[in-house]
């Protein structure tokens, strides 16, 4: 069973009727006990890195930090990938999971901000998440801040400079922009993840 | 590169698709999910659904017709039309909506975009902003319920306005141009997009490629939406899409 975490923040529809869409089993949840036994685990998020205080508040940032650790496949969405991450900008005050190292910035004054439609992946072939996924492929993204370009990328986006766009180290995933609005190659990049 | 949106836009009045010219004589285009999965598969980069007449009737957004339409669309959804509260969002968020949009209510009270931004994100939150020349021409005055009253405020100021109390994008409607397929009215669409760092998608006029081309190379818009154009196969979203590309503006194609 898949654990699409809830933790407060935004709307879990969009993941949810994705996932329905691949005819996955999967279950939304806020208890760090599903997190614990989940086969898989989708860290969805929208809106602002503080509201991923709730997941250290609730227990869930533990369930999942050892979920990972016996090598249970996560994807973090968005703002979840960003958490990540050591920190982001958007709060000085609440602290990432720091599997990724790094902080997530704000665009350059130079473009506008937030970043919102469809851009292009710059993709490395070595990607298991990707794998089908050609260069140049459009996926939407919407978001203030972004990751910094890191060691663990595989996709590469450009807008007011190169950032990550998805990243992967072993078993854990993360992608900037959203796949479950990202069409048919969004579709495509969510059942490489459930069939792994 | 960030590509430029091509936005399908279906205006729903008792759950079918219409289509009024400057807002009045409406006709009947159809079921809106199928509709929508129509526009998707053809390459739109978004569908936005406006309930047209949930705004004067006060009646609740159609959230059968959302359900139906969001079950298999797999590209950002908006939902616009009769949204006054946090709760009237949440039940269009939860029906499947991705953003919704908001109009005469933020007019009447900025502080529901704030609400409703703090609690699903700014990037779900659309401010709609009916725009018509004044009689004089000296500026643009913002409209409310479905751009039958003036509400007496300068289009640009509420739309810098918007943007400080939480919008995350603003959908800009020339009601002079709307229908007509005359052009976008491109001067509006610049002045706006150039006061606001958010998003402006520019609506009312499309009448063809070379339209979309003006709107995003003189208009400034980031997006741009069109309804009349692709319903009765005037144009299909697909040819409207290459022509604009092949014109040197960057759009999501082939997708």
């Amino acid at each position: 069973m898949i654990a699409i975490v809830d933790y407060g923040a935004g709307n879990l529809v969009s993941v949810k009727k994705a996932l329905d869409w691949l005819g996955q089993e999967f279950a939304i949840t806020s208890a760090p006990a599903d997190v614990a036994k989940a086969s898989k685990i989708v860290l969805p998020g929208v809106g602002h890195f503080a509201s991923t205080a709730a997941l250290a508040r609730s227990g869930l940032q533990d369930a999942i930090a050892n979920a990972i650790e016996i090598g249970t496949p996560f994807l973090g969405i968005c703002v979840g990938m960003q958490w990540m991450f050591e920190r982001s900008q958007e709060s000085r005050e609440t602290s990432g999971l720091g599997l990724l190292q790094g902080e997530c910035e704000r665009f350059p004054a130079s473009v506008k901000s937030p970043h919102v439609g469809w851009n292009q992946l710059e993709v490395n072939p070595s990607s298991r998440l990707l794998r089908g996924v050609p260069s140049a492929s459009f996926v939407y993204f919407t978001h203030s801040f972004r990751a910094p370009v890191a060691e663990t990328m595989v996709a590469c986006c450009e807008y007011g400079g190169r950032f990550s766009a998805a990243v992967e180290r072993d078993h854990v995933f993360g992608v900037q922009f959203h796949p479950e609005k990202s069409g048919e190659i969004g579709l495509k990049i969510l059942n490489n993840f459930c069939g792994l | 590169m960030l590509t430029k949106r091509i936005i399908a836009c279906l205006d729903v009045d008792g759950g079918r698709v219409v289509k009024g010219v400057q807002f009045e004589n409406l006709r009947d285009a159809g079921d809106p999910a199928e509709l929508a999965k129509a526009h998707s598969a053809s390459g739109a980069d978004e569908i936005v659904l406006l309930d047209i007449s949930a705004a004067h009737e006060r009646r609740a957004t159609l959230l059968d017709t959302v359900r139906r339409a969001a079950r298999q669309l797999f590209i950002p959804f908006t939902v616009g039309g009769g949204i006054r509260t946090l709760e009237d969002a949440a039940a269009v968020f939860s029906a499947g909506a991705d953003k919704i949009s908001i109009n005469s209510a933020a007019l009447a009270d900025p502080t529901v975009i704030t609400r409703i931004a703090e609690r699903f994100g700014s990037q779900a939150v659309v401010v709609a902003i009916d725009a018509k020349r004044s009689e004089d021409s000296s500026h643009w005055e913002a409209f409310t319920l479905g751009g039958r009253e003036s509400s007496g405020r300068d289009a640009i100021a509420w739309a810098q306005e918007a943007e400080d109390c939480g919008a995350g994008e603003i959908l800009l409607t020339s009601m002079d141009r709307d229908g007509t397929g005359s052009g976008f009215d491109c001067e509006l669409t610049r002045t706006v997009a150039d006061s606001v760092r958010i998003p402006v998608i520019a609506s009312g006029g499309a009448g063809g490629a070379k339209h979309f081309v003006e709107v995003f190379r003189e208009g400034h818009a980031d997006a741009a939406l069109a309804a009349s154009i692709f319903h009765y196969g005037f144009s299909r979203l697909a040819d409207l899409k290459r022509e604009i590309g092949s014109q040197g503006i960057p759009v999501r194609w082939p997708c």
